[in-house]
């Protein structure tokens, strides 16, 4: 067991939440800090819209997400604590069940609170910490000063259950495709990372034959891809959404992300809450005010407290390019 | 000490200590790189997103209040980029800011004003989205204009800091907004340290500033004025002169100015204050009842009053310098002037906003009169100046008016926390050891911490004291006592951070650095005067001789009672 760490990086295994951070790093940073009290938390939070894949992975393979987290607490040692940090739904479906293949180990459910923020990995410390759940100043990082102040690993449900198969040896470098939208075949698919979102698509019979675009990378905060882009692996949050073009109203979708990202974010920045809001002013005015939006997602994207802000340029700005004419 | 290293901005070398961020070294070093949102008494939010800067080797904007120098970094204050990223964030915090420029505790000397016109910010960009938000009084002291709040959240951590975290975020779907507590167990105690955290002046002590000249228009009355020993160090700020310039004289002609009748010194009720808490001291100290705690901080008193109700009998039943100096003028200076008392006003200048509350306390009052009629703070004051074109920098100083006018030492360093423990131990000292050998300075008092304590050998006994500002502290004071009630045996607390140095009225900014420089000042006053202790100050004598001459009269001047609150501040 001791070699994990090694095995985490010879399998390249990245971070599963979207950020794609190297997963054996991340836990050889929490590992080196030389303090006797560490924390570990499961995010099983998924708040992006149309994202099913953590639920179907706590459905269908809950032991090997905690087989993961054990690996992780024996890594780590004694004096460290495991949280899974679960949507209330997630909580009140899968708790009774994970509750059972906990057993005596100290990994204990914690229910989500708050916004769509409240999942980011700064919120969680705080939200279990019975902070309001807002992303805090980095650094120091989670790694160092996470949860109730001590070195915190933090991983998204996949990539715990990717652990698992590497530490058996199953690793085959796959990783999970939430699929949802106008299609007949919807559903989580366990497929290899490399392969183009085209064959993706093609392969899991999701390939329309009628015009239509994508949002991959997570419902809220992904990026709108057309035909031309879907030579690529998918890259973000494991998702991919399809829209009939003919058959959806641009504004009444762009009006639902940035009321999603109104009502989500913490309103603690001033381009986050401020620039979401005039954003959707001008979207529920359908108002393409090329000087001002521009301002906006530069604001957005250069000088936000967390991520978000970026991640709302990505979506938004995506969709007025590639969409509207 | 901390390891220098060197760091470059737009290109100049500059050495700093390492573990400073990159704003607090630009500011030492006369950098101007523009922040809101950051107040060195607070911890960091970077919320406002103006600090940004970049640094070489580095992508993006960095927000430098939150961003901690390395050995070596360059560090761009200005470019293309920085400069637009700037005017777009300025435009969005206009956005939920509704001015009213005219009516502003920053008094034109405003951050939002000076960048909007360095960056070229269009204000009316986006429109007031706050318009119709609403504004909320506290009491007789403070008042909240939420359609002014750029949602900083610096009032709230204020609060929580040296108040009651009485502020609070409530949390919304679309937006959340600062409001006061709904708790009943969270009040208002009206220190006011949450004018002095906004940066966009969306608090405000109440009438300001329109109600500064009522004391002026009363008809057929003698206007008295008198000012607390905090405000002569810290009025000239107003008027571009530097923390803690002594401005004492000049303040007295400038009231004057006003058409004031007299002028009196609050130091020299301070010096009442003292005698008559030293012998409370003393008194508690002879029978062993247990700690004395001060009680001319009227947060303080009220703090107790709502939340250890069970300690009021610890308070001293003095009353504070502006209340004896009040009741002395209405009393024994009208009489000596043959003056009737209902025909004097009196107005007192008060580095507070809790001052505008405690003058209405029922409990003040003297033969149906009470003490002090208005109170002004130090912003108001210089308000008034301006208005009527009263220039601080060229007034030929005058005399205060006798006989309440002379203050000892000890009543001046009331203004500083700790200076209140001071005086009267100065006092009880000299009455304990028959006056042999007074010491006059407990240098263990003094200074900006939040937790002072000391040991102070008076004959064979060991007085154990503790000096406090801001309420978190006095909290944990207050929890020790609980658990070891002889802990100590004097308590000072001031709710506001250095004291009244940093009250609620003080001039805008306050900060540590500025507090030190009033707090230096009031000491510097001290030092220089003649008498040190407020006992053997001649006015204090003559007067306890002449009319404090019982147990009575003394009562009836210089004491007041307490009782259990209730949450006061409360909306629907």
């Amino acid at each position: 067991m001791t070699n994990i760490i090694e095995k985490l990086k010879k399998s390249k295994l990245t971070g599963k939440s979207g950020s794609g951070f190297p997963t054996g790093l991340k836990w050889e940073t929490v590992k080196k800090e030389k303090v006797k009290k560490k924390y570990i938390i499961c995010n099983a939070s998924e708040g992006e819209p149309q994202v099913k894949k953590d639920g179907y992975i706590l459905q269908n393979f809950p032991e090997e997400v905690i087989n993961g987290i054990k690996i992780a607490l024996k890594t780590l040692g004694k004096g460290t604590t495991a949280y899974i940090y679960l949507r209330k739904d997630y909580y009140q479906k899968f708790g009774p069940k994970l509750k059972k293949l906990i057993g005596k180990f100290p990994i204990k459910l914690s229910k989500k609170t708050g916004p769509y923020i409240g999942g980011e990995e700064t919120a969680i410390c705080n939200a279990i910490e019975e902070k309001r759940p807002e992303p805090r100043l980095k650094p120091p990082f989670p790694t160092q000063k996470g949860l109730f102040g001590c070195p915190t690993l933090i991983n998204n449900v996949e990539t715990f259950y990717y652990v698992s198969q590497i530490a058996k040896g199953k690793y085959k470098k796959t990783r999970f495709y939430s699929i949802e939208g106008d299609i007949e075949n919807k559903g989580v698919f366990e497929l290899p990372a490399d392969w183009t979102i085209e064959k993706v698509l093609k392969e899991t019979k999701n390939y329309p034959d009628f015009d239509f675009f994508v949002k991959s990378g997570g419902g809220a905060v992904g990026e709108i891809l057309l035909k031309k882009d879907f030579k690529k692996p998918l890259s973000g949050a494991g998702s991919l959404i399809i829209f009939n073009r003919k058959k959806t109203n641009i504004f009444s979708l762009l009006k639902e992300w940035i009321d999603f990202f109104h009502e989500g974010n913490c309103d603690k920045c001033v381009p986050c809450r401020e620039g979401v809001f005039r954003l959707k002013e001008l979207i529920e005015q359908k108002k393409i005010d090329k000087k001002t939006m521009d301002d906006l997602f530069f604001v957005l994207s250069e000088t936000s407290f967390c991520a978000l802000g970026k991640g709302v340029f990505t979506s938004i700005h995506s969709a007025i390019k590639k969409l509207i004419k | 000490m901390k390891k220098e290293v060197q760091i470059f901005f737009n290109g100049k070398k500059i050495s700093a200590k390492k573990g400073q961020t990159i704003l607090e070294v630009a500011q030492e070093n006369g950098i101007e790189i523009p922040s809101l949102c950051y107040h060195s008494d607070l911890e960091t939010k970077a919320s406002c997103r103006l600090c940004l800067v970049e640094i070489k080797g580095k992508k993006g904007l960095m927000a430098s209040c939150a961003t901690k120098i390395e050995a070596g970094m360059e560090i761009i204050t200005d470019s293309p980029k920085i400069k637009r990223a700037r005017k777009i964030n300025l435009e969005l915090l206009f956005s939920q800011h509704c001015e009213e420029c005219f009516d502003c505790v920053w008094n034109f000397d405003c951050r939002l004003l000076e960048l909007a016109k360095e960056y070229g910010v269009e204000k009316t960009r986006f429109q007031d989205r706050k318009k119709g938000y609403p504004c909320y009084q506290f009491g007789p002291a403070i008042f909240f204009d939420s359609s002014k709040c750029v949602d900083c959240r610096n009032c709230i951590d204020a609060c929580e800091k040296f108040g009651t975290g009485f502020l609070e975020l409530e949390g919304r779907g679309d937006f959340t907004r600062v409001i006061p507590s709904k708790n009943p167990k969270k009040d208002c105690i009206y220190c006011g340290q949450c004018i002095l955290h906004c940066p966009v002046g969306a608090f405000e002590a109440v009438g300001e500033f329109e109600e500064v000249e009522k004391p002026l228009q009363e008809k057929d009355k003698i206007v008295v004025f008198q000012f607390a020993p905090a405000i002569r160090v810290s009025l000239g700020e107003e008027f571009g002169l530097a923390p803690g310039s002594v401005l004492t004289g000049q303040i007295t002609a400038g009231i004057k100015k006003l058409g004031a009748n007299y002028v009196f010194d609050t130091s020299v009720g301070a010096d009442f204050t003292t005698t008559e808490e030293a012998a409370e001291l003393i008194e508690k100290i002879q029978s062993n009842k247990g700690p004395c705690f001060s009680s001319c901080c009227p947060s303080w008193v009220k703090f107790v009053e709502l939340y250890y109700p069970e300690f009021i009998p610890h308070l001293a039943t003095t009353r504070s310098p502006q209340t004896i100096l009040g009741g002395l003028i209405k009393t024994y200076w009208a009489e000596k002037e043959n003056i009737d008392p209902q025909k004097i006003v009196v107005v007192s200048i008060m580095p507070c906003t809790a001052k505008k509350y405690e003058i209405r306390r029922p409990e003040l009052k003297i033969e149906g009169l009470a003490p002090v009629d208005y109170v002004l703070t130090t912003r108001e004051l210089a308000w008034l100046f301006k208005k009527h074109q009263i220039n601080l920098e060229n007034i030929k100083p005058e005399k205060l008016d006798n006989p309440l006018g002379s203050a000892s030492g000890a009543g001046v360093i009331y203004g500083a926390t700790g200076g209140v423990a001071e005086s009267a131990l100065r006092t009880a000292y000299a009455k304990m050891r028959g006056g042999e050998n007074p010491k006059i300075e407990f240098k263990e008092l003094r200074g900006q911490k939040g937790i002072k304590k000391a040991e102070i050998k008076l004959g064979s006994q060991k007085l154990k004291i503790a000096v406090v500002t801001g309420l978190v502290n006095a909290r944990q004071m207050m929890e020790e006592v609980k658990r070891n009630p002889a802990a100590f045996c004097a308590l000072e607390v001031m709710a506001c951070p250095g004291g009244c140095v940093g009250g609620g009225g003080q001039p805008l900014p306050t900060d540590g650095k500025i507090r030190e420089a009033r707090a230096k000042s009031l000491y510097s006053i001290d030092t220089a005067e003649e008498v040190r202790m407020a006992h053997e100050n001649p006015v204090v004598k003559k007067i306890y001789k002449e009319f404090l001459a019982d147990k009575e009269i003394i009562h009836k001047i210089c004491h007041t009672s307490y009782s259990p609150k209730k949450k006061e501040v409360r909306f629907e």
